[in-house]
């Protein structure tokens, strides 16, 4: 079984909002229809989109640190929005766990929506139909293009490379082996939806250094302990001769 | 949550003609076994009926205003096996469907006996008709609250209260109805309806109250650090990630101030439960004037008690959606 999915690395995100142009830029091109904008040059321009990248603070200050996040549909393999749209216009695909609507039979009543924890599904208000991110599946089968153009919109935007796609039931894969030796993790894992994205954690570069990696344990100084201990910050018989 | 007129309408209308079909059949039941007299069967059981199904057919219409797509509504009927809003949708109709029927048998007195009990009862259609139209009745009293109470992350919802709620008190609005229409076509079984209808509205008032007391006490399973999944008692939302509205930012929030939320509810805790119970036990002799107005205060508390229903409901992706910058 295959479950296509995104990882996300919050260490690297530098909330460019480039996933969110790019997304909306591939989206609204493609043989879905638009999604479209309304009131886009006015006071309260709204519109729909597949994905978001809001901005936290966590801490106090000073002691603050600024995440951005990356939010879009997270492909749940336990899909709460499913079982409960009335006209199976929301479905699960079986080989590759894509979470998709079908604009064709969608009858608009929002309560997908509803049962999605995240909030990841928007109601287009032109077409009255529910849209969501569909991991591009327009893109990512399309023979016609480069292996590596093969990958969604957001994918291919990101300038830090902060969004992995691949196969996380495949644990040789990129993704996998991301979340398993960084640490990923899934959002609100308390509903038991399973979300097939996840997300990379935060994290400082250190090293710990000892001691006893600072001195010389060889100094023949001090070995047998003859000569009066030299103080840390004295050369030891390595800095001053050659023998 | 939003409340949407649409779904207020709905659910409060078909509430009361739910409620006013199993009153129409209380009574007729109770006068299959001597229990009350027997009414005009024509302008009761017959005119009771259309009443009720006109009731529906509003709450139907209502409900196409919550659709962005009403034409294709008809697909809804297909994943009853997972969805409730999809076995709402075809109870809806049946019951309808058998309301009618059971409207023409009396209107038509056709009562063609078709068995008889062994105390020697006789069954006609109208009585098989009316067992089916109470099962249909409840099941759609079901079916409409569990498309609320399945969804676990909306845990003032998540409740058997909810269930309960929405039979006690689309039953009360229904006999309110019932007796107020009695008043008018059956006077003999005024006492009777308004009867039930207090001691339901009262069941209602314990009910609504137990569900308020348990909502007031909730303490929300997913907050910011599991929404972002950052451990760190202190996270503020910076920006949402945009500034105009969304679909996020409409559907889910009700947008009121907590005063305006504070008054509804005792507006509704008002005009649900103690004016009604008030003006039908006034009214139980049959003054017409007051079991309209009982009913009319009724309804009104109810579509408060639905529009609250759905503002107090507090959806977890709110938690993406508190800061604009
Ligand atoms: S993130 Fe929401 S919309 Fe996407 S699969 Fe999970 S529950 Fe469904
Ligand atoms: S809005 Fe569309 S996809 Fe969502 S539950 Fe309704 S019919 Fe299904």
């Amino acid at each position: 079984m295959t479950q296509l999915a995104l990882v996300i690395d919050l260490n690297v995100c530098v909330g460019c909002q480039a996933c969110v142009t790019s997304c909306k830029e591939w989206n609204t091109s493609g043989s879905a229809g638009p999604m479209v904008d309304q009131n886009p040059y006015g006071a309260d321009p709204t519109g729909t989109f597949f994905n978001r990248v809001q901005t936290f603070e966590v801490g106090e200050f000073p002691n603050t640190e600024t995440v951005h996040f990356p939010k879009s549909c997270l492909h749940c393999e336990d899909p709460p929005c499913v079982p409960v749209c009335p006209t199976g216009a929301s479905y699960k695909r079986k080989e590759d766990g894509i979470v998709l609507v079908d604009y064709d039979k969608c009858i608009g009543c929002k309560y997908c929506s509803w049962a999605c924890p995240y909030g990841a599904r928007e109601l287009d208000e032109q077409q009255q139909v529910m849209k969501k991110c569909t991991l591009c599946v327009d893109r990512i089968y399309d023979m016609t293009m480069d292996a590596d153009d093969r990958k969604p919109s957001c994918v291919k935007a990101c300038p830090t490379s902060a969004r992995l796609f691949g196969d996380i039931h495949d644990p040789q894969s990129a993704v996998s082996i991301a979340i398993r030796e960084g640490g990923g993790y899934a959002l609100m894992p308390e509903w038991g939806t399973h979300p097939a994205n996840h997300y990379l954690p935060r994290r400082k570069t250190r090293i710990t250094i000892h001691e006893d990696e600072l001195e010389r344990a060889d100094n023949p100084l001090k070995v047998d302990r003859q000569l009066p201990r030299p103080a840390m910050s004295e050369p030891t018989l390595d800095d001053v001769t050659t023998w | 949550m939003h409340p949407a007129f649409s779904v207020i309408f709905l659910t409060t209308l078909i509430g009361a003609a739910q409620g006013l079909f199993l009153a129409l059949f209380t009574a007729q039941s109770y006068a299959a076994f001597k229990l009350l007299p027997q009414p005009d069967a024509h302008a009761f059981y017959g005119q009771g009926s259309l009443l009720a199904l006109l009731l529906l057919v509003a709450g139907l219409v209502a409900s196409f205003f919550h659709l962005g797509h009403p034409e294709r509504a008809w697909r809804t009927a297909t994943k009853w096996r997972t969805s409730w809003l999809s076995r709402e949708v075809i109870v809806l109709p049946a019951f309808m469907g058998v309301v009618f029927l059971y409207g023409l048998a009396h209107w038509l007195d056709w009562h063609p006996v078709l068995m008889t009990l062994p105390g020697g009862l006789p069954v006609d259609p109208s009585a098989i008709l009316g067992v089916a139209g109470t099962l249909l009745a409840f099941a759609l009293f079901v079916c409409t609250a569990m498309i609320y109470a399945c969804l676990k992350f909306l845990a003032e919802w998540h409740s058997p209260l909810t269930v309960v709620n929405y039979i006690l008190l689309g039953g009360a609005s229904g006999f309110t109805l019932a007796a107020a229409f009695a008043a008018a076509t059956a006077p003999e079984l005024v006492g009777f309806l308004a009867g039930w209808a207090a001691i339901i509205t009262v069941l209602g008032l314990l009910s609504r109250g137990a569900s308020l007391v348990r909502n007031a006490r909730l303490k929300p399973k997913s907050t910011l650090q599991t929404a972002i999944g950052i451990k760190h008692p202190k996270i503020a939302q910076k920006t949402q990630g945009f500034m105009g509205g969304s679909f996020n930012t409409r559907e889910f929030f009700h947008g009121q101030p907590v005063a305006v939320l504070r008054g509804v509810k005792w507006f509704f805790l008002l005009a649900v439960f103690p004016l009604p119970l008030l003006l039908l036990l006034s009214g139980m002799q049959g003054g017409i004037g007051l079991l309209v107005a009982a009913f009319v205060v009724q309804y009104a508390g109810l579509l408060a008690e639905r529009w609250y229903f759905f503002a107090q409901a507090n959806h977890p992706q709110n938690l993406y959606y508190q800061s604009i910058a």
